[in-house]
């Protein structure tokens, strides 16, 4: 009874350019810090909701708000985007010194 | 039981406009939040039709203006990010502009978004129809600390940019002027097309020549080969079968190869609005904090946000139990009790048979009107959905409530609407379609039935206090927390076995706050309002009649009718809770409205006083198996007006009757659980 034509059920990509030892996930960036996005991983249906929420390589992200835990906050093109932590943990950032 | 293919009732939409020769077509696209459908309502007015689209569960909203003349036949598309068939929102949108040809398509984007809201006008200019741009909320993008030059735009993107805030009307008229000069040909339009980035090309230029001359009309090449790159789906699909063998082996060798290029693709088209808006905008000086990232400390944190949740949450109850029921008691005596009377009396008068009488009397006026009364209430809860979602709330209550819905495999989009069934399950179905995945929408509306409505806790308020006295209160709660409990372990269970656990991805955008706009919040409760009554006309009155038939025939009274026929038959099953057949019947007459519990019993126990009735209960009905009873009730199958409701929201009797299976399964289990925990625990 699974669901065909189902954006969430993707076909996983073969894996990105591995990042970098200089790149964290999105996810270990505290509140107030900036980064700069390196890669993105995910299935087709995850990448393309990223990059039309916003997201692409090279692009500046600053997080408005991580806990630590649960899902977290990030302004990307002057957009507010909430990401759950799977999600954070799939884009990679180098991140901004200051 | 795929929802993407499945056929739905298509409410045909009556255009009187189609025949007439002038008429323009016009399309309104834009990325969620964009202030599309405000837009929409002030062009329209009440001169609107809300249907589906065909096939689809999605929402068809169509109307017509007139301006110089000449007739505009508007149609609104669903809001999308992008156009890569993910859901069913991209294909309808980007089907009907390649399909159907628009005259003009107007693209709304937000000022205070502008790169990202450009995004969706990246992927429309290269469909090859006219786009005018309404470059929305200006407003709202000076007061974040944006200034914006329009002409600018305007040259660098080719297309006519109109600047508004359609809230207060402003810049609708000039949208309208420029609707109609692209239309005429008047406007000497000449985009500036995005390009893929600079790495790609070659690729692209490679699969076009793969492709040439077997693109089936009226699909635009470039386009094609574009949708390929980012391995769109449907396009995927339709190239496969288009090709000769050979050459679409050839051109998945190329794709293997440049499996990144979906990202190559949306950069492309970011650095084309970066050329686009480079001269246009100014930008805030950093640092600078608007209003909404101030009220954000406030709205999405992990404690404040709960108790603002939290407070919105029981200012809805309070607006209900103040509001909501009073009118709700009122329309039942005034409206719904004394023209029954009326009709019964005149029916009488007249020399109708009883039969007659009965029918119009018990069944078409107590059955459908029963549903009338909880309109006051729905209309309160669709005015509550309407507003948070309006002034943009919506999200942020999704947000502080993702981590809990994550213990039953949903994500925070799911709270909401869930919520709303504590009022009515009507609106909590319905008020899933704020939900994006397909997949996460179908859990919540298959978990909605198992929220104990107002309805439902009435039967509990009346049968508690008679069958437990002081410990009444006791038993109301914990039935609540049972069935909640419920929830969680049906969501978890229905995630499990059906989508393997496979969780939606958690990624959404918290727009910017903005004052509520008056005009859009009551023609959606309007509108809600609307869809419903023409649903308890068309769906519930016939089946109230059937099921009040099955309870006056043959003999003319309930202890001999066919229902309790059927209570009779079912009675092995309800015997394994120690239910006889009355408390069955009394179930299944609960599928009309479930307060029909009471008044059944009432017939059944032959006591017409409901005080009669509590002390009559109390001495027939043993602790454990009143017990179950209660449970069965509040687990049991909806009411009519939710299966409706189901039926209407997945689009597919399948899960419809899946949904109905599922709940007879858990509130048999569960009523028998407890009637055998309570019995060995020797209540």
């Amino acid at each position: 009874m699974a669901i065909k034509n189902e954006s969430d059920v993707c076909v996983e990509l073969p894996p990105l350019p591995l990042p970098g030892s200089d790149t964290v996930p999105l996810s270990a960036l505290r509140t107030g810090e900036q980064g700069v996005v390196a890669t993105m991983a995910g299935g087709r249906g995850l990448l393309c909701r990223m990059t039309s929420l916003g997201f692409t390589p090279g692009v500046e992200v600053t997080v408005l708000q991580n806990y630590g835990r649960g899902p977290l906050i990030a302004r990307v093109r002057d957009a507010r985007i909430a990401l759950g932590r799977g999600e954070a943990r799939k884009i990679y950032v180098r991140k901004r010194s200051g | 039981m795929s929802i993407s293919h499945s056929l739905v009732a298509e409410e045909t939409l009556v255009s009187e406009l189609d025949s007439a020769e002038e008429t323009v077509l016009v399309a309104l696209a834009g990325q969620p939040n964009v202030g599309k459908s405000t837009v929409f309502n002030v062009l329209t007015g009440l001169n609107q039709h809300v249907g589906n689209w065909p096939g689809k569960t999605v929402e068809r909203k169509e109307g017509a203006f007139t301006h110089d003349g000449s007739t505009y036949r508007l149609v609104d598309l669903p809001g999308t990010y992008s156009l890569t068939a993910n859901s069913a929102e991209e294909v309808i949108t980007r089907e009907f502009i390649i399909r159907e040809k628009p005259d003009v398509v107007v693209a709304m984007v937000d000022a205070a978004i502008l790169e990202r809201s450009l995004y969706l006008v990246a992927e429309l200019l290269p469909l090859g129809v006219p786009v005018v741009v309404g470059l929305n909320m200006i407003d709202v993008a000076e007061q974040e600390g944006f200034h914006i030059e329009p002409e600018v735009l305007e040259a660098a993107l080719g297309a006519k940019v109109v600047p508004m805030v359609a809230s207060k009307n402003i810049g609708v008229r000039n949208l309208v002027a420029a609707i109609g000069e692209v239309a005429r040909g008047d406007y000497e339009y000449a985009p500036k097309l995005p390009e893929i980035r600079a790495d790609h090309r070659e690729v692209l230029a490679k699969i076009e020549e793969l492709l040439e001359g077997c693109v089936p009309a009226p699909y635009p090449q470039d386009w094609v080969a574009l949708k390929l790159l980012e391995g769109d789906r449907a396009i995927t699909e339709m190239m496969q079968e288009c090709l000769p063998e050979e050459r679409w082996q050839a051109v998945q060798d190329v794709l293997r190869a440049h499996d990144d290029a979906l990202v190559a693709v949306a950069s492309g088209r970011y650095e084309w609005i970066g050329r686009m808006i480079r001269a246009a905008v100014t930008r805030p000086k950093p640092g600078q904090i608007g209003l909404t990232e101030r009220l954000d400390r406030w709205a999405t944190h992990p404690i404040w946000g709960l108790l603002i949740l939290a407070a919105i949450l029981g200012l809805t109850f309070a607006l209900t139990y103040t509001l909501g029921a009073p009118l709700q008691d009122l329309l039942d005596t005034y409206v719904v009790g004394a023209s029954a009377d009326l009709a019964r009396s005149w029916l009488a008068g007249v020399g109708a048979p009883a039969w007659l009488v009965g029918l119009v009397a018990d069944g078409v006026i107590g059955g459908a009107g029963a549903m009338l009364t909880f309109l006051p209430i729905l209309v309160i809860f669709f005015a509550v959905m309407g507003i948070l979602e309006d002034v943009g709330y919506m999200a942020r209550g999704a947000y502080v409530m993702d981590s809990f819905m994550h213990l039953m495999g949903l994500h925070g989009k799911s709270f909401l609407p869930l919520f709303l069934g504590f009022g009515c399950n009507v609106p909590a179905v319905l008020g899933t379609r704020v939900i994006e995945s397909r997949r996460a929408r179908l859990v919540t509306i298959l978990l909605a039935p198992l929220v104990p409505c107002t309805a439902r806790m009435t039967v509990i308020a009346f049968l508690a206090p008679a069958f437990f006295g002081s410990a009444a209160t006791l038993v109301s709660w914990g039935m609540i927390l049972l069935a909640l409990l419920v929830l969680a372990l049906s969501g978890v269970l229905i995630n499990c076995l059906l989508f393997r656990g496979q969780r939606a991805a958690f990624i959404m955008e918290l727009p910017l706050y903005h004052v509520p706009n008056w005009r859009t919040i009551g023609l959606l409760v309007w509108q809600r309002s609307l869809e419903f009554l023409r649903k308890a006309i068309v769906v519930i009155l016939p089946v109230s009649v059937v099921v009040w038939a099955l309870s006056v025939l043959p003999g003319g009274d309930i202890e001999t009718s066919y229902l309790a026929q059927v209570g009779r038959w079912l009675e092995p099953v309800g015997g394994l809770m120690g239910f006889d057949w009355r408390l069955l019947v009394a179930l299944l007459a609960s599928f009309i409205a479930k307060e029909n519990s009471i008044a059944t019993l009432g017939v059944l126990f032959g006591t017409e006083e409901e005080a009669g009735l509590a002390a009559t209960l109390a001495g027939t009905l043993s602790i454990p198996t009143a017990l179950a009873f209660l449970v069965v009730q509040m687990l049991f199958v909806p009411c009519v007006a939710t299966v409706a409701a189901v039926k209407q929201e997945t689009g597919s009797w399948g899960w419809t009757l899946f949904n109905l299976a599922f709940l007879l399964v858990v509130s048999w289990g569960a009523g028998s659980a407890v009637y055998w925990l309570a019995t060995w625990g020797g209540l």
